[in-house]
């Protein structure tokens, strides 16, 4: 607290310039990037920094991708589109829902959650899979079918040898799948529970080892920083490793305050994750990140961020936790809100055949938004190499209006990347001009 | 009016007290209800106080002193309120120490109100 607010001429000075301005040093650059970004001092006024989205129909316009490639709005009018999975046969599943049942513990989550809520769809969850289908692969997708409901906004989707596995907001389930389905043949089986009490952070990204014994799944904290209390955060800021056939887990790597997508990089078969870092305490901090998961790491959540940078926000405090915390590998800049991600293949284009697709659904804690895009990190030798390039952009335009935000993105093999926009509730399709 | 934002601006000090001593995040939203809650009270005391500026028979330096602490609270108060609403620890020991402030202007407030009743002054 400073002093001078004890004054309440000196209180209201301050209140108002919390409110209004945004500050110096508000700007993301390039020093905030990649695999060593400035960490300036945690700061935060009376009022934490918010500029939320305004929404705004897509109308005539349409997302900006690079010169020499096209994209396409291959389905509209979805209950709340986040991920996607691309079938052996080319069809589109997408997880379509909204999660999460925290209760308002504070004044505060009143009105932050009524903010909020102006900068995303009024649309209800959808609680399904909709199946997309090319008949004819001419880039139109004809065919735009439910092929199960009834879920618990469903995030995560990933397939192993004919079987479909849904990571729901409280558990994960399984279908039979067969090639060309364009309806589940039944209900869904219970794999496992996942933890689901609360559900601050709701999403489950879910992704299946190469050899298909295991699913991995991220869970994420039950809090912005423990304001929910120690108990809430018991199996939560975590990857799961669950055996596929037994359902049984155990944690695979934690201190990941919210991994909310996960990809296994072809060849290395490494498991890398987008991680979203804590907010409040700064127009550029934390970074949210790309990294490597290591197998038993822990990533600093909560005592610390980007190593051993401890917050002081969190008691009772763990030194020895801090010491052990890890160094992500790669910046993607702070409050991006990196919800997709997809490794790309040589199809998709020369400049962009190497590194990752990270899908970012855009910035509230901060006066200058960020985000709001699908940007490329280009890899070298199975690691981060570079900065990072815009790949689809548009959705925050000049005019200050949002129209889109961009959720899970995957690379489809045959050359395309589905972006899921949650806002615009469409699914987008890139591919390089032939 | 004014007698209700005494206990409740009390409860938010203990309930920062006890968040201080244990980190059990309860207490501080605990603290921010509470505090809420004296400054819905609050208000109708400074709308009262403001009002009876305007009345000739009531103006003198002890309603004016009375007005002005009666708004002091209210807007330290609000302040406080802020201040709580940071996540987890963020709220310490600023929380506390103006939770402190506030229950000390709440109680000198209500005591030259109170005691200027017998001259017929504030209600």
């Amino acid at each position: 607290m400073r002093r001078s607010s004890v004054l309440p001429t000196a209180a209201l000075a301050i209140l108002l310039s919390a409110c209004g301005g945004s500050g110096s040093g508000s700007d993301l650059d390039a020093a905030h990037l990649g695999p060593d970004p400035a960490l300036p001092e945690p700061q935060r006024g009376l009022l934490p920094a918010m500029t939320v989205a305004k929404p705004a129909p897509w109308g005539d316009r349409q997302p900006t991708v690079p010169d020499g490639y096209t994209v396409t709005a291959i389905a509209t009018g979805l209950k709340i589109p986040r991920q996607t999975l691309v079938l052996p046969n080319g069809d589109i599943l997408v997880a379509e829902g909204s999660g999460g049942n925290a209760p308002v513990l504070q004044p505060k989550h009143l009105v932050a959650g009524y903010i909020k809520g102006k900068g995303t769809t009024s649309v209800e969850s959808g609680n399904r899979l909709t199946l997309l289908r090319d008949g004819d692969g001419d880039g139109t997708y004809e065919q735009q079918t439910v092929f199960a409901e009834n879920l618990n906004a469903p995030y995560g989707l990933a397939l192993i040898d004919g079987t479909l596995y849904v990571a729901n907001q409280d558990a994960l389930v399984r279908f039979d799948y067969r090639d060309g389905q364009t309806r589940a043949s039944g209900p869904p089986v219970k794999v496992t529970n996942l933890p689901s009490a609360i559900n601050h952070h709701w999403t489950k990204a879910l992704a299946a080892s190469p050899d298909g014994r295991f699913l991995y799944v991220g869970i994420g904290s039950n809090s912005n920083i423990t304001e929910r209390g120690m108990t809430a955060e018991v199996d939560r800021a975590m990857v799961w490793e669950i055996d596929a056939r037994t359902g049984a887990h155990r944690p695979y790597a934690t201190g990941l305050r919210n991994p909310t997508a996960l990809a296994v990089q072809p060849r290395t078969e490494q498991l890398w994750a987008v991680v979203n870092e804590r907010d409040e305490i700064g127009p550029n901090l934390v970074p949210d990140y790309l990294t490597a998961v290591r197998e038993g790491g822990f990533y600093g959540w909560p005592y610390s961020y980007w190593g051993q940078n401890v917050d002081e926000r969190v008691r009772p405090q763990d030194p020895q936790k801090v010491a052990s915390a890890i160094v992500p590998d790669y910046s993607l800049g702070s409050h991006v809100a990196a919800l997709g991600l997809d490794f790309s293949t040589p199809a998709m284009g020369v400049e962009f055949a190497e590194g990752v697709f990270i899908g970012e659904h855009g910035s509230w804690n901060r006066a200058v938004p960020v985000g709001y895009k699908v940007i490329f990190v280009p890899f070298q030798d199975g690691r981060p190499a570079g900065p990072p390039v815009d790949f689809v952009t548009g959705f925050r335009g000049d005019d200050g209006m949002t129209r889109g935000r961009p959720v899970g993105v995957t690379v489809d093999p045959r050359g395309a990347l589905i972006v899921a926009d949650d806002l615009a509730n469409t699914i987008w399709r890139v591919t390089p001009e032939l | 009016m004014l007698a209700g934002t005494v206990p409740l601006f009390l409860g938010a000090m203990l309930s920062d007290i006890a968040y201080s001593a244990t980190y059990q995040v309860q207490w501080t939203n605990f603290a921010s209800w509470l505090i809420a809650g004296g400054l819905v009270f609050g208000a109708f005391a400074v709308v009262w106080a403001v009002i009876d500026l305007f009345h000739a028979d009531r103006r003198g330096p002890r309603a004016l002193l009375y007005a002005l602490l009666v708004v002091a609270t209210w807007v330290l108060g609000f302040v406080n309120l802020l201040i709580h609403a940071k996540d987890a620890w963020a709220s310490m020991p600023g929380g506390l120490i103006l939770s402190v402030i506030v229950l000390v202007l709440a109680c000198a407030a209500t005591w030259v109100g109170f005691s200027s009743l017998r001259v017929g002054g504030a209600t």
